[in-house]
């Protein structure tokens, strides 16, 4: 959907026009009650469920918790996937065209913060003509969108449910991701990030930056089940080839996943959402009391966190969850026990899903009114 | 094992509208009862992921925490009742479970089975063997309950500590039990604060 109306970032910089990705899923009933707000974390995209036609590899992120039947539930909600501002998968960024240039903007896309999102979402919702979510609903990154969403717009939301997420980054959060930074902007094919201009791609830097990010998403443990020190080659670990071969299984995996993924990203991309994220931080407006920045939310909150996740872990989540308490928010949190660390957030586990199922379920019974 | 009757008494000390933490709350139904009959607010706290479930579909709030980790997300004096409802002989570290009580709360209310009831007096004292009954239906070697106590030991507990009791109630399963309490009373509720 394009948007004509300028929008005012919190950088400074005013996107003139811009477009926002989405896609629908279920129906949206006739007094615009049921919508949900599914808000992406560092790489995804709008498509949160289903798969496309003729192609059997493209299902949705989250397809195992959107769609019929599942704990987000199609038949009840009109779910509404959105693309963020900035990012590489529709909605406007480093690679749409610049309106004052007529060139793509590459390194002149300004930089966009969480706050920028939920401003361009609740934009997207007005045209829609949906006044208030039934939820809000996001794992890690979009986890701080559905937080943000709750205080910011407090009349437009219902429920808020913020999976796996931190109510800001610590030092070692924002330590990996400027090292993810630094992998691309110091590749030669990086040009200041005008790579397009040179006909190249930032390719390895881009590779090394999700390498890194991928280790902070596996539990030490996983990582140990899924590959310990098993060679490629040779699973029993003999026969070591005195090189710089890629020779353990992970690291292989990591090339694999990191070669993957600077086939489809965009380095400016990520260089913003990264930044997104470290400047994250509500409370800072308000002398570090999250509490007096969560205050003015009126939706009812369900908080999970994921006991082996180590870049957002369950402490973090509890800083929420005390911040709501202490505003006497109605919350619920839950700590889901999970071997696979922060990804968990977005894999299969049965108490998770009841969980998220038992909320939604509650509140088709809450119904529109407030809370009781 | 909880059974209406406690719920009615605790109830009874329930002030309309308190805000009030349920410890332990299981499933949610005290809190819902509360919420009922009291116009309560409040929380459960509960570190089973199933029982977690029930709440939401309860409609409680509840927080996944372990009672004796020290709740610390929980601000000091911020409710006026916190509950401990057949747990106590559960905790590890009572003593501190208890005085968390009185820092997040201004009042307690416990409840818990008394082993000092006479037929579990009488399975020590005759029959040599540990108690096991429908009040503690557990072998001891496989028993949730690692600090039960008598009426008598729970008020020296809470003599010593100089809380200021402002209720007790005995039942003998359902019936109020007023008479001889700690020999013929299976569940004792006690309601205290902090001394002055």
């Amino acid at each position: 959907m394009h948007f004509a109306e300028p929008l005012q970032l919190a950088s400074g910089a005013t996107l003139s026009e811009y477009s926002l990705a989405f896609e629908t899923y279920g129906t949206l009933n006739a007094d615009k009650s049921n919508a949900v707000l599914i808000c992406h974390a560092l790489n995804a995209s709008h498509h949160v469920a289903g798969t496309y036609e003729n192609q059997p590899k493209s299902e949705g992120w989250w397809d195992n918790m959107v769609g019929p039947g599942k704990p987000v539930d199609t038949d009840h909600f009109f779910v509404i996937g959105v693309n963020n501002l900035g990012s590489c998968f529709g909605s406007s960024g480093p690679l749409s065209t610049n309106p004052a240039t007529g060139k793509p903007y590459g390194a002149k896309f300004p930089l966009v913060t969480v706050e920028d999102w939920v401003d361009s979402h609740v934009r997207l919702l007005d045209e829609l003509g949906i006044t208030q979510l039934a939820a809000v609903m996001g794992g890690s990154l979009g986890g701080m969108q559905a937080m943000c969403l709750s205080y910011r717009y407090p009349t437009r939301v219902r429920h808020s449910i913020i999976i796996a997420a931190a109510p800001n980054l610590s030092a070692q959060n924002i330590a990996f991701n400027e090292v993810a930074r630094q992998a691309i902007m110091t590749d030669p094919d990086f040009h200041g990030g005008n790579f397009e201009a040179k006909n190249t791609l930032p390719k390895n830097g881009l590779m090394v930056a999700r390498m890194i990010g991928h280790i902070t998403y596996i539990s030490d443990d996983q990582m140990e089940t899924k590959f310990g020190r098993g060679l490629s080659k040779n699973p029993s670990g003999e026969g070591l080839k005195f090189s710089f071969e890629p020779e353990f299984q992970i690291e292989s995996y990591l090339r694999y996943q990191g070669e993957k993924f600077s086939r489809y990203y965009d380095a400016n991309t990520y260089l913003r959402v990264t930044k997104a994220l470290d400047y994250f931080d509500p409370a800072a407006q308000h002398g570090g009391d999250l509490a007096k920045a969560l205050s003015p939310a009126t939706a009812r909150f369900l908080v999970i966190s994921f006991t082996t996740d180590w870049r957002f872990s369950p402490a973090r989540s509890r800083e929420i969850v005390k911040a709501l308490l202490d505003d006497n928010k109605n919350v619920t949190y839950a700590e889901i026990d999970a071997p696979h660390g922060h990804d968990a957030f977005l894999l299969d586990n049965a108490l998770y899903h009841r969980t998220v199922g038992a909320y939604f379920e509650h509140a088709v019974k809450l119904g529109k009114g407030q809370p009781s | 094992m909880i059974t209406r009757a406690d719920f009615e008494a605790i109830a009874a000390w329930i002030p309309e509208g308190a805000r009030v933490l349920d410890l332990g709350c299981g499933d949610g139904s005290l809190l819902a009862y509360l919420k009922e009959t009291r116009k309560v607010e409040g929380y459960g706290i509960e570190n089973d992921g199933a029982s977690i479930v029930r709440c939401i579909q309860t409609g409680v709030n509840v927080i996944q925490m372990n009672i004796e980790s020290g709740m610390k997300e929980i601000a000091d004096q911020s409710f006026d009742i916190v509950i401990l409802s057949q747990t106590l002989q559960a905790m590890k570290r009572t003593e501190r479970v208890v005085a968390d009580m009185l820092r997040v709360g201004r009042e307690a209310i416990v409840t818990f089975p008394n082993f000092g009831y006479w037929r579990h007096r009488m399975q020590i004292a005759i029959g040599g063997r540990m108690p096991v009954s429908n009040d503690l239906p557990y072998q001891w070697f496989d028993t949730p309950n690692v600090h039960l106590c008598t009426i008598a030991d729970f008020e020296a507990f809470c003599l010593d500590r100089k809380y200021r009791l402002l209720g007790r109630m005995v039942f003998n399963h359902d019936r109020e039990q007023t008479h001889l309490p700690n020999l013929l009373g299976t569940l004792a509720l006690y309601r205290f604060t902090r001394g002055t």
